[in-house]
C-alpha cells in the first residue's frame, strides 16, 4: 500500500519483534532443550523428548528432555552436593551471584524477552516491559537479602534442597519467584518447569555456567508430571514450592502430609474486580485492561469477577465494550497487539466450552468484531454480563481472557459477593474515597489488594493466597520465611520433654466421709458452660491414679457448636490490639489471684512438687504476659515498591483456628498454644490435652472473668485424636494446629487439603515448652497470622 | 448547551491510574517504516504552526506563514508519493497584532489564522477588555480564536462564573472558532482539568486546548487522556464533536505519534483529522521533517537541510 492510502487510512500496521537472536540461540543447540544438573547439560535418562510449539502459530520450537524419577534423582543429589559450599559461602558470596544473574538478565532482556513470547504466545510488550525487568527486579531485590540475611534473620538457617515446580503462564518470572529467595537465603535448588514452556530456564540455566555460580546450586530437570511427582516425592526434598492449579495443590498438600516437608502453594483464583459508583470509570476501564486481558486472561489472580454498584453498571459495560472493541489480538512477536495466543489447543478448547456453559448459564455475552489470526491458539477478548454467583462462570477460573460480571447495591453486599467464593488470592477496590477502600480492603479475603490499581507486583511485596488459593507468600520479608527454618526447630526432641505422669488407674472408691460438693466441668462454647453432646464423661485422674473428677467426652457435634460460636465471634478480630491487650493482661491477673488453686491442681494432676508447680504457673503467667505484649507490637509493616503508593503488608489474623494441645504439657502447653492465637484476634475451639483436660476447665472461669467475650476460646475436652480428624476436616477453620503423634500430623495435613486450611503440626516431634524458643515467641505469632498486601496508589 | 453542574459536578479522576495508562499509551502500539512517515505527514496537517514571542515582527510572521504553506520539502514528498496532496499546516497561531501579516501572507490558501486572545497567556485583564479583543481579533481576518479561561474561577471553584465566560467568548467569536485553553498547568488537579474541560464545551467551545505553552507544565498524556475521555463522553451525551489541541512541550515525532495514538484509541480515527485535532507547536515540524527524509534516505538527517520557518 502506497504512503498515500496510508495517510488516509491511518491505520497501525505491522511491527513485528525481531526472532533472529532466539531462533539462533535455539539452533545453538540444536532446538534441542535438556536438563541442567550439576552444572552440566544432561540428557534425560530415558533418551525420551518430546515436542514444543509456538502457540501463536503452530512451528515446533524445539524439542524438550522429558524428566523421570531417575533424572529427578540425579538432580536432587547434585544439589545436596552443593548445599554445604553454599551455606559456607555466606550472605555476601550469595549476594554477588544474585547480582551477577540480576545484571546478566538486564544485559540480555531482549532475547529472554522473545523466547519467552516465542514459547509463551504472551505478547512482547508484556514480557520486554513487565516480566522480564520484574525479573531483573526480582534477583537485585534478593541479592540485598542474601547481603543482610545474617543481620535481619538471627535464630534461622536454609531448609536445604527445595523442589520447585512452576507454571506456564509466567515461565521466567515463576522462576525468579521461587529461585531467587530460596537461593538468597542458603538453600540450593531443583526446579521443573512446565511442559509447556521451557525454553527460558534453559537460557537461564545457560547464564547460571555463564556466571560461574557453584555447580548444583541450581539444577533444572524438564518435563511433564512424571518429574513433577518424582520431584514432589522425593526424600531429600525439604521444601515443595508450586505455583499452579488447585486441584494440583490439594495433590501435592495430600502427598507430601506428614513428611515434615514444608510447602508453598500458589494456586487458582476468581478475584474480585470492585468497582463502585465513585470511582473514575475511565481508569476502571484500563484496569480491566490490565487486569483480564493480560496474559491473555491466563493470570493466576487476573481480576476476572467484575462486581460493580447496580448505579453506574450500564454505564460502565458501554465503556468495556467499547475499549474492547480497540483491543488488538495477534501474533505475540507483534509491538502492537493487545492479546496473544493461549497456551496451548487444550486450553483453548477449555476456554470455549467454559463460555459456552456461561452462556448456557444465563451469561449474556457479548465480543467485540475482532480480527483472529489464523494457525495460533487466538480467543477474543470476551465479556459475560448478568454472571450472578450461583453461575459456573462466577465461581470456577476460566484462565483466558473472559471477563464475569455481576452488580451489587451497598459496600456490604459488595464484599459479601466477593468472598463468596472458595479462592482469595487478589481483589481490586475501585472508588475514590479512601474511607471506603480501606473499610473495605481488610474484609476482603485476598492475599493482595489493589486500590485502584490492579495486577502490580514487586519483589519487595509478599505475593499469595487465601482459602483455596493456597498459603505461603513470595516476595518481601514475608516471602523469605518460606525458605528459612529456626534453629529451634531442629532442636525438637523424639520424645516428651514434660513428662506425664506413670500410674495404674486406681479401683478404690472415696471413702465414707461427707463428700464434697460434687463438680461438673463442662465443655466451655461460645462463652457458656455446656454439657457434652453425647451425654458421655471420662474418669480424670490425679497423678496417683484416683478418679478424681469426670470430665465431659466432646463429640463432633461439639466440634461444630464450637466452630459456629468461633465464627460467630467476629468483633474480636477487628478490636483493637490495645483492647486485645487489656483483656489478655486481665487473663492474667485472674489467673495470679487464684494461683494457689491452680498450683495445687498442676501437682495434683502432674505428681511433681508444689514449687515445680508453682513455676510452671508463674511461666504461664509470665507467657500470657508476652502475648498481651505483642498484640500491638507485632504489627503491619509499609514496603518499599517501587511506584508512588503505599504497599502495606498487614498482618490479619487467620480466623478460626483449631488446636489441639500438647498432652503433656498441661496448663503450660494449653496458655502457650492459644494465647498467641488469640493475642492477634483469631478465636480458637481448643481440644486440650485428655490428661490436664480438668485444668482448662478450671481455666475457663479464668476466661469467664476476664470480660472475654464469648466464642473467642472454645474448649472441648474429649478423645483428641478423634476430636483431632472431626476439627481437620471442619471446612469452616482457616487454621489447625496439632501437637501430637506422627500419624495425627499426617491426617491433619491431608485432610486440611480440601479447604486448603493452615496447618501447624509436630509431625511426632516435642517442644520443650519450658524454653521460650520453643514455646513461645515470633513463630507463634507469625503462625498466627496472613499477611495481606494492600497496594494504595496516592496523588491528586 | 445550558450550564448544568450535575453533569461534572462529580466527577474524580484519578492520577495513578491515568499515569499508568499514558505510560501504555506509546508503548502498545507501534508504528513503523511507510505507516509511521503516513502518519507524520498527517501529523504536519494538523500542526497549528505558531509563534508568539514579544519580538514577533511581521518579517519573521511571514516567513511562518510561508513555510505553513509548504511545511516540507518538495523532493521528499515526491519521494513519498503524496505530492499532490498539498500538505500544509493546520494553522498559523499568531498574537492579534500580527493576524493582519499572516492572513494577507496565507491568501489563496486555505490555512486559516488562529490568534490567542483575551490577555493571552495569564488571562489578568477585565472581561470586557477580553471581550473586545476577541471581536478585534475576529474583525482582523482570525478564523480561529484561542481563548485563555480565567484559572482563578477554577481554582475558587465559581464554575458557573466560567460557564457565563466561555458564552461570552462564544457570542464575541461570530463565525470563528472558539478554542478554549486550559492552562491546565496551573490547575492543580485533574478533576479540576476534567470539569474544567466540560465547562468549556458546555459554554460552546469548539476545541478545547492544553495549554498556553508558557506554564510550567503544558501538554502532557495524562492532561490529554483526561480531557479527551471528556470530550468522548460528552459526545455520548451531546452528539458534539469537540476538538482537541495539545500545545507546548511536543517538540519530537516520536511525541506527536503518541499523542495520535491516544487520539485513535480513545476516540478513533475521526479525531486525527485538522478539524478535531491540532498541535500547539514550533518546532514540533523540524523534528518530522528530518523524520521523513530519514525515511525517504535511510540516512539520519540534519536540521540545516529543511528550509526555516
Amino acid at each position: 500500500m502506497e504512503v498515500r492510502d496510508l495517510f488516509e487510512q491511518l491505520d497501525y500496521g505491522p511491527a513485528p519483534e525481531s526472532d533472529n537472536q532466539a531462533i539462533q540461540w535455539l539452533k545453538e543447540r540444536d532446538n534441542c532443550l535438556d536438563h541442567f544438573i550439576g552444572g552440566e547439560w544432561t540428557t534425560p535418562e530415558s533418551g525420551e523428548y518430546f515436542a514444543s510449539h509456538n502457540p501463536a502459530n503452530g512451528e515446533l520450537l524445539a524439542m524438550v528432555a522429558d524428566g523421570n524419577e531417575a533424572d529427578v534423582n540425579r538432580a536432587v543429589a547434585a544439589a545436596a552436593d552443593a548445599l554445604e559450599g553454599w551455606v559456607a559461602m555466606g550472605g555476601h558470596g550469595r549476594a554477588r551471584y544474585l547480582y551477577a544473574m540480576a545484571r546478566h538478565i538486564q544485559k540480555n532482556s531482549r532475547l529472554f524477552s522473545v523466547l519467552e513470547s516465542l514459547d509463551n504466545g504472551k505478547p512482547i510488550r508484556e514480557s520486554r516491559d513487565i516480566d522480564i525487568p520484574l525479573v531483573a527486579r526480582h534477583f537485585y531485590h534478593h541479592a540485598g537479602w542474601a547481603q543482610v540475611m545474617g543481620e535481619q534473620f538471627p535464630g534461622y538457617r536454609p531448609i536445604g534442597v527445595v523442589g520447585q515446580i512452576i507454571p506456564w503462564n509466567f515461565p521466567m518470572l515463576m522462576l525468579a519467584w521461587k529461585v531467587a529467595p530460596a537461593l538468597a537465603m542458603g538453600n540450593t535448588v531443583v526446579l521443573k518447569p512446565a511442559e509447556f514452556t521451557s525454553a527460558t530456564a534453559v537460557l537461564f540455566a545457560s547464564m547460571c555456567r555463564e556466571i560461574g555460580l557453584p555447580r548444583g546450586v541450581f539444577n533444572l530437570v524438564l518435563g511433564d508430571h512424571k518429574a513433577g511427582e518424582a520431584l514432589t516425592g522425593h526424600q531429600e526434598i525439604g521444601k515443595l514450592a508450586f505455583t499452579g492449579s488447585t486441584e494440583v495443590g490439594r495433590i501435592l498438600r495430600k502427598a507430601t502430609a506428614g513428611t515434615g516437608k514444608k510447602l508453598t502453594l500458589e494456586l487458582g483464583g476468581k478475584s474480585p474486580y470492585m468497582v463502585f459508583e465513585d470511582s473514575d470509570l475511565d481508569s476502571v476501564v484500563e484496569g480491566l485492561v490490565d487486569a483480564i486481558w493480560f496474559n491473555q486472561g491466563q493470570v493466576c489472580c487476573a481480576g476476572s469477577r467484575l462486581l460493580v454498584q447496580e448505579s453506574v453498571a450500564e454505564r460502565l459495560y458501554a465503556k468495556i465494550k467499547r475499549r474492547m472493541s480497540k483491543l488488538l489480538v495477534g501474533d505475540s512477536l507483534d509491538k502492537g497487539i493487545d492479546i496473544g495466543a493461549l497456551v496451548d489447543q487444550t486450553q483453548l478448547d477449555r476456554v470455549k466450552s467454559m463460555v459456552e456453559l456461561g452462556v448456557e448459564e444465563g451469561g449474556r455475552i457479548w465480543q467485540p468484531r475482532c480480527e483472529l489470526p489464523e494457525g495460533g491458539h487466538f480467543y477474543p477478548p470476551t465479556l459475560l454480563t448478568d454472571v450472578q454467583p450461583s453461575a459456573t462462570l462466577a465461581q470456577e477460573e476460566i484462565f483466558g481472557p473472559v471477563l464475569v460480571a455481576t452488580t451489587f447495591r451497598t459496600p456490604a453486599e459488595a464484599v459479601a459477593l466477593a468472598n463468596n467464593s472458595r479462592y482469595g488470592l487478589a481483589a481490586s477496590v475501585w472508588t475514590e474515597n479512601i474511607n471506603l477502600a480501606l473499610d473495605i480492603a481488610p474484609q476482603l479475603k485476598a492475599g493482595t489488594v489493589w486500590v485502584n490499581c490492579t495486577n502490580v507486583f514487586d519483589a519487595a511485596s509478599g505475593f499469595g493466597g487465601y482459602r483455596e488459593s493456597g498459603f505461603g507468600r513470595e516476595g518481601g520479608r514475608e516471602g523469605l520465611y518460606e525458605y528459612l527454618k529456626p534453629f529451634w526447630e531442629s532442636r525438637l526432641s523424639m520424645d516428651p520433654v514434660q513428662q506425664l505422669p506413670r500410674f495404674v488407674p486406681a479401683e478404690e472408691l472415696p471413702d465414707n466421709e461427707t463428700p464434697d460438693i460434687d463438680r461438673t466441668p463442662k465443655l466451655y462454647i461460645g462463652g457458656k458452660q455446656v454439657r457434652p453432646d453425647g451425654g458421655y464423661s471420662n474418669a480424670a485422674y490425679n497423678a496417683t491414679g484416683t478418679v478424681i473428677a469426670e470430665i465431659p467426652a466432646g463429640n463432633r457435634k461439639d466440634i461444630r457448636n464450637a466452630v459456629e460460636a468461633a465464627r460467630k465471634a467476629t468483633g474480636w478480630g477487628t478490636a483493637t490490639a490495645h483492647n486485645r491487650a487489656q483483656v489478655i493482661y486481665y487473663i492474667a491477673e485472674n489467673l495470679n489471684a487464684r494461683r494457689d488453686e491452680f498450683v495445687r491442681r498442676i501437682a495434683e494432676l502432674s505428681g511433681r512438687e508444689l514449687v515445680q508447680a508453682e513455676a510452671e504457673l508463674e511461666l504461664c503467667i509470665q507467657r500470657i504476659y508476652y502475648y498481651a505484649a505483642m498484640c500491638d507490637k507485632y504489627d503491619s509493616q509499609v514496603h518499599s515498591t517501587p511506584m508512588r503508593n503505599v504497599t502495606l503488608a498487614m498482618k490479619e489474623p487467620l480466623g478460626v483456628i483449631g488446636i489441639v494441645c500438647p498432652e503433656e504439657a498441661g496448663l503450660l502447653g494449653f496458655v502457650s498454644t492459644i494465647m498467641p492465637a488469640i493475642a492477634m484476634g483469631n478465636r480458637v475451639v481448643v481440644v486440650p490435652s485428655g490428661h490436664y483436660a480438668l485444668l482448662s476447665c478450671d481455666f475457663y472461669q479464668v476466661l469467664d472473668t476476664s470480660d472475654l467475650p464469648g466464642g473467642v476460646v472454645n474448649i472441648v475436652t474429649g478423645d483428641q485424636e478423634v476430636l483431632a480428624e472431626v476439627l481437620a476436616k471442619h471446612y469452616d477453620i482457616e487454621g489447625m494446629w496439632y501437637w501430637g503423634n506422627r500419624k495425627g500430623s499426617r491426617m491433619v495435613e491431608s485432610e486440611a487439603a480440601a479447604t486448603m486450611k493452615r496447618t501447624w503440626v509436630n509431625y511426632g516431634l516435642y517442644h520443650d515448652w519450658e524454653d521460650d524458643e520453643q514455646g513461645q515467641g515470633e513463630s507463634f505469632l507469625r503462625k498466627s497470622t496472613e499477611i495481606k498486601n494492600i497496594w494504595i496508589p496516592y496523588g491528586e | 448547551m445550558s450550564y448544568d453542574a450535575d453533569l461534572f459536578g462529580r466527577i474524580r479522576i484519578n492520577r495513578s491510574a491515568v499515569e499508568r495508562r499514558a505510560a501504555s499509551i506509546g508503548t502498545r502500539r507501534s508504528i513503523k517504516k511507510d505507516y509511521q512517515a503516513a502518519w507524520l505527514l498527517r501529523a504536519v496537517s494538523c500542526i497549528d504552526l505558531t509563534t508568539l514571542s514579544g519580538d514577533d515582527t511581521p518579517g519573521n510572521v511571514r516567513r511562518l506563514c510561508q513555510k505553513a504553506r509548504r511545511p516540507v520539502r518538495g523532493d521528499l514528498l515526491q519521494a513519498l508519493g503524496v505530492a499532490d496532496l498539498n500538505i500544509t499546516t493546520g494553522a498559523v497561531c499568531v498574537y492579534h497584532n500580527l493576524i493582519e501579516t499572516a492572513v494577507k501572507e496565507l491568501e489563496g490558501s486555505s490555512i486559516p489564522v488562529a490568534a490567542v486572545s483575551t490577555g493571552f497567556p495569564a488571562g489578568q485583564i477585565p472581561l470586557q477588555l477580553k471581550l473586545a479583543q476577541v471581536r478585534e481579533s475576529v474583525a482582523a481576518g482570525a478564523s480561529e480564536i484561542d481563548i485563555v479561561i480565567s484559572r482563578a474561577l477554577v481554582l475558587t471553584g465559581d464554575w458557573k462564573s466560567l460557564y457565563d465566560e466561555v458564552r461570552a467568548y462564544r457570542e464575541a467569536c461570530g463565525e470563528a472558532h472558539l478554542k478554549t485553553i486550559l492552562a491546565t498547568g496551573e490547575l492543580a488537579t485533574l478533576s479540576n482539568v476534567a470539569k474544567a474541560s466540560w465547562v468549556c464545551m458546555m459554554g460552546g467551545a469548539d476545541f478545547i486546548k492544553t495549554s498556553t505553552g508558557k506554564e510550567s507544565v503544558n501538554a502532557t498524556l495524562p492532561y490529554s487522556l483526561v480531557m479527551v475521555r471528556a470530550i468522548r463522553d460528552y459526545l455520548e451525551l451531546t452528539g458534539f464533536r469537540i476538538g482537541y489541541k495539545p500545545a507546548g512541550g511536543i517538540s519530537k515525532a516520536k511525541d506527536a505519534l503518541n499523542y495520535m495514538i491516544l487520539m485513535k484509541e480513545e476516540l478513533g480515527k475521526q479525531w486525527l483529522t485538522s478539524s478535531l485535532f491540532r498541535f500547539g507547536a514550533s518546532s514540533l515540524l523540524g523534528d518530522i521533517e528530518r523524520q521523513l527524509e530519514h525515511h525517504v534516505t535511510g540516512s539520519y538527517s540534519a536540521q540545516y537541510r529543511h528550509p526555516a520557518g
